[in-house]
C-alpha cells in the first residue's frame, strides 16, 4: 500500500504586505505566505478569493519571490494582474493585512540552464501583462548569471563572457504607465519599450522592437497574448532561435485533473496522448516548437 | 455508543462508506493522490474512457459560475489501451474499489470499452456515461431517448458478464423517473445521477460565448438543489440503487442526498476547490451520525 507522500504544494494562507495599482485596472500585491518549495520563474498560484460563490483560483504569475528576513522568515510572493472579470476585481479590492487563500507554486517555469550556458544575447518579449513573470526570470537569471562561477563545474560549461539581457517590453498605449518597467531596469537590464500606438517608446509590437534593436538575440523568452506568441514562434522558426513562451488559459483545478487549460501540441502529448498539453502542469512554459499555436 | 457505521452495500458489492468521486473531477486519482490519502475513498470513479483517444473539445473550456463552474472538456482522455496499463496499474497499489466511467460515441465504442474491462478484478463496478452534454455525437443521445438507454443497457450488460452496470443518466430531460425505469429495464444495476445541467455563459463585452463549444455543462453547488430533487424522483421510480451527484460540498449535502434516496454519494468539482473536501464530508458523516445517534448510515437512504 501507498502511504501519503509529503505536499509538494498545498492551499495556504497568505497575507497581503502591500497591493498597488500600477496602471488602470494593473494590480501589484505582495504576499506573505509560505511557498512549501522553491519557486521558479514562469511557475504561477493559483489565488482563491474569499468570497464563498466564487469557488475556482484564479492562475496567476509570480512576478517575484524574496525571503521575508526581517519578519517571519516566510516568502514574499508578488504578484501582478488585470482585472478582468468578477474574480480578479474582487482580489483587487483586498488589501494590505488582508488574507487570502493561493495554492502553488504550480507548474513548469521557464528553463533557465540554456541561459548560462553559452548564450551571448539573451531576450525577454513581454506583451502586457506577460510582463511580470518574465521579471521574476530576469530577477533569478541576474543572480544565476553572478554566481555562475560556482556553480558545479561538471555541469554548466564555463563561461568566458556573460550573455547580454535585453527586455523588450510591449504595450497598448502609454496610459498603461510601463507598469514594471522600472523594475527591469532596476536589475541593471537593458529595457526598451513599444506602444502599439507610439505614445511611448517604439512604435509597434515586441518583435517590431526585436528587430529594430537586438541584432543577434539566441535565446528568447516570452510571455504575452496569444497572437504574440504564435508570431514570436514564427519568428523564431524562420530565424532558428530558440524560443520559449509561456502560455495562458483558463483553469479549474490547477493540478492536472480536470483537462481544462489545454494547449494544442505538434505532436502527441505523453501525457494525454493526443496531440493537447495541460498548461497548468506541463506548462505554462513551453518550448515554442512543441506547440500548435 | 458503537461508532458510526458507515459501510454500504450497493449491487451486491461492500464499500466501506457511500463516498466516491464524479467521473472527470478527480482523474485517476495520480494527481490528488499528494493531497488526498485516496485509500479512505469508499470507491473512486475514473475520468471516463473511451475505446480510441478522444481529443476532445477546443478552449476555452471552463469558466466559474456563481458558487459553481461550466466545463465543455468535451471527454479528452487517452484511450482505454493506455488506461489500462497506466491507470489502473497507478491504483493497484492503492486499497480503493475502482468504479471505472465508460463513454462511447456509439452502442459498439460503448461494447469495445465494457468488454476489455469485463475480466479485470481491478474494476468493481462500470458506469456508462450516456449524459456527458458535450459531446456532439451519440453520449447524450442514449441518455434521452428511453428506447436507446434500454437498449445500451442490455448491451453493456451483456459485454460486461458478473461487473454491475450503472448508467449515468443526464438531468436534461423532461422526465427523470421515465428514463431512470428505462435503465432499470435494460437490466442496469443501478444508476447514477446527475450529470451537468446543459448551460450557456456570454460575455457581454467581446459579444461571444465565453466557452468555444458555447454550451457547457453546470456543476457545483449551485446545482445540488436540483440534484437532490432528481436523486429523490428517480430512487421512488426503481427498485435498483443510486449514486447521488451534483454538487455535494459539505457532509450535509452527502446526508440530505442519502436521505433523498442515494446509496452512494459522489463528491464532484468541489475538489478542484479542496482536493481534501471528500475528506472532510466523511469525517462531517460520522460526526452527525453520532451527534444523532445513526448507527448504521444505511438507516437514512430514502427515509423520505
Amino acid at each position: 500500500m501507498v502511504n501519503m507522500q509529503d505536499n509538494i504544494s498545498i492551499k495556504s494562507k497568505a497575507r497581503i504586505t502591500e497591493k498597488t495599482e500600477l496602471a488602470d485596472g494593473i494590480y501589484s500585491m505582495t504576499l506573505c505566505a509560505d511557498l512549501c518549495s522553491k519557486a521558479e520563474p514562469g511557475q504561477f498560484v493559483m489565488v482563491y478569493p474569499n468570497n464563498g460563490a466564487k469557488l475556482l483560483g484564479r492562475p496567476i504569475c509570480i512576478a517575484s519571490v524574496k525571503k521575508d528576513t526581517a519578519d517571519s522568515g516566510e516568502d514574499l510572493l508578488r504578484i501582478v494582474f488585470r482585472t478582468v472579470g468578477d474574480g480578479t476585481r474582487e482580489i483587487a479590492s483586498y488589501g494590505e493585512g488582508d488574507r487570502l487563500f493561493i495554492e502553488g507554486p504550480l507548474g513548469h517555469g521557464y528553463p533557465t540552464d540554456e541561459a548560462i550556458s553559452d548564450r551571448k544575447h539573451i531576450v525577454l518579449l513581454g506583451g502586457g501583462l506577460g510582463a511580470p513573470s518574465l521579471l521574476y526570470l530576469a530577477e533569478s537569471l541576474t543572480v544565476l548569471m553572478n554566481t555562475e562561477s560556482t556553480v558545479a563545474e561538471n555541469a554548466v560549461p564555463k563561461i568566458q563572457e556573460k550573455p547580454h539581457i535585453t527586455a523588450i517590453l510591449g504595450y497598448r498605449d502609454c496610459s498603461l504607465k510601463h507598469f514594471l518597467a522600472d523594475d527591469f531596469r532596476g536589475l541593471g537590464i537593458n529595457t526598451v519599450i513599444a506602444t502599439d500606438d507610439g505614445s511611448e517608446g517604439l512604435k509597434g509590437n515586441v518583435i517590431d522592437a526585436l528587430k529594430e534593436t537586438v541584432k543577434e538575440p539566441d535565446l528568447i523568452y516570452a510571455c504575452g497574448p496569444l497572437p504574440m506568441l504564435s508570431a514570436v514562434k514564427k519568428y523564431a522558426g524562420a530565424a532558428g532561435i530558440k524560443a520559449y513562451i509561456s502560455m495562458e488559459e483558463r483553469m479549474a483545478c490547477g493540478v492536472g485533473v480536470c483537462l481544462g487549460c489545454v494547449a494544442k501540441t505538434v505532436k502527441e502529448d505523453p501525457h494525454s496522448h493526443v496531440k493537447n498539453a495541460r498548461v497548468c502542469t506541463e506548462g505554462p512554459v513551453f518550448d515554442a516548437d512543441e506547440v500548435d499555436i | 455508543m458503537k461508532s458510526a457505521e458507515l459501510s454500504v452495500d450497493f449491487a451486491g458489492h461492500h464499500f466501506r462508506n457511500p463516498l466516491t468521486v464524479a467521473s472527470g473531477t478527480f482523474g485517476s486519482g495520480m494527481e490528488y493522490s499528494r493531497y488526498v490519502d485516496i485509500g479512505r475513498l469508499g470507491a473512486i470513479t475514473t475520468k471516463g474512457v473511451s475505446s480510441v483517444p478522444w481529443e476532445g473539445n477546443p478552449t476555452p473550456r471552463v469558466t466559474e459560475t456563481p458558487s459553481g463552474m461550466m466545463n465543455a472538456i468535451g471527454l479528452q482522455n487517452p484511450g482505454i489501451d493506455v488506461f489500462i496499463e497506466r491507470d489502473l496499474k497507478f491504483l493497484e497499489d492503492y486499497d480503493v474499489p475502482v468504479i471505472v466511467n465508460v463513454c462511447g460515441h456509439s452502442v459498439e465504442e460503448y461494447e469495445a470499452v465494457v468488454e476489455r474491462l469485463a475480466d479485470d478484478d481491478r474494476v468493481e463496478m462500470l458506469e456508462i456515461n450516456v449524459s456527458c452534454p458535450n459531446v456532439k455525437q451519440g453520449a447524450i443521445q442514449f441518455g434521452t431517448d428511453p428506447d436507446m438507454l434500454t437498449e445500451v443497457t442490455q448491451r453493456c450488460k451483456t459485454k460486461a458478464k458478473d461487473k454491475p452496470v450503472i448508467m449515468k443518466l443526464t438531468p436534461n430531460v423532461t422526465s427523470i423517473a421515465d428514463m431512470a425505469r428505462a435503465a432499470e429495464a435494460g437490466g442496469a444495476d443501478g444508476i447514477s445521477l446527475i450529470n451537468t445541467l446543459t448551460a450557456m455563459k456570454i460575455d457581454i463585452y467581446r459579444r461571444k460565448f465565453v466557452l468555444a463549444n458555447k454550451t457547457g455543462g453546470l456543476s457545483g453547488p449551485a446545482i445540488h438543489p436540483v440534484a437532490v430533487r432528481m436523486v429523490y424522483e428517480a430512487s421512488h421510480a426503481v427498485g435498483i440503487p443510486v449514486i447521488g451527484m451534483g454538487g455535494v460540498a459539505t457532509y450535509a449535502d452527502a446526508i440530505e442526498m442519502m436521505m433523498a434516496g442515494a446509496t452512494m454519494v459522489a463528491v464532484g468539482m468541489i475538489s478542484f476547490t479542496e482536493p481534501e473536501a471528500i475528506l472532510n464530508i466523511l469525517s462531517g458523516m460520522e460526526r452527525y451520525m453520532e451527534e444523532t445517534g445513526t448507527e448504521h448510515i444505511r438507516d437514512i437512504i430514502g427515509i423520505l
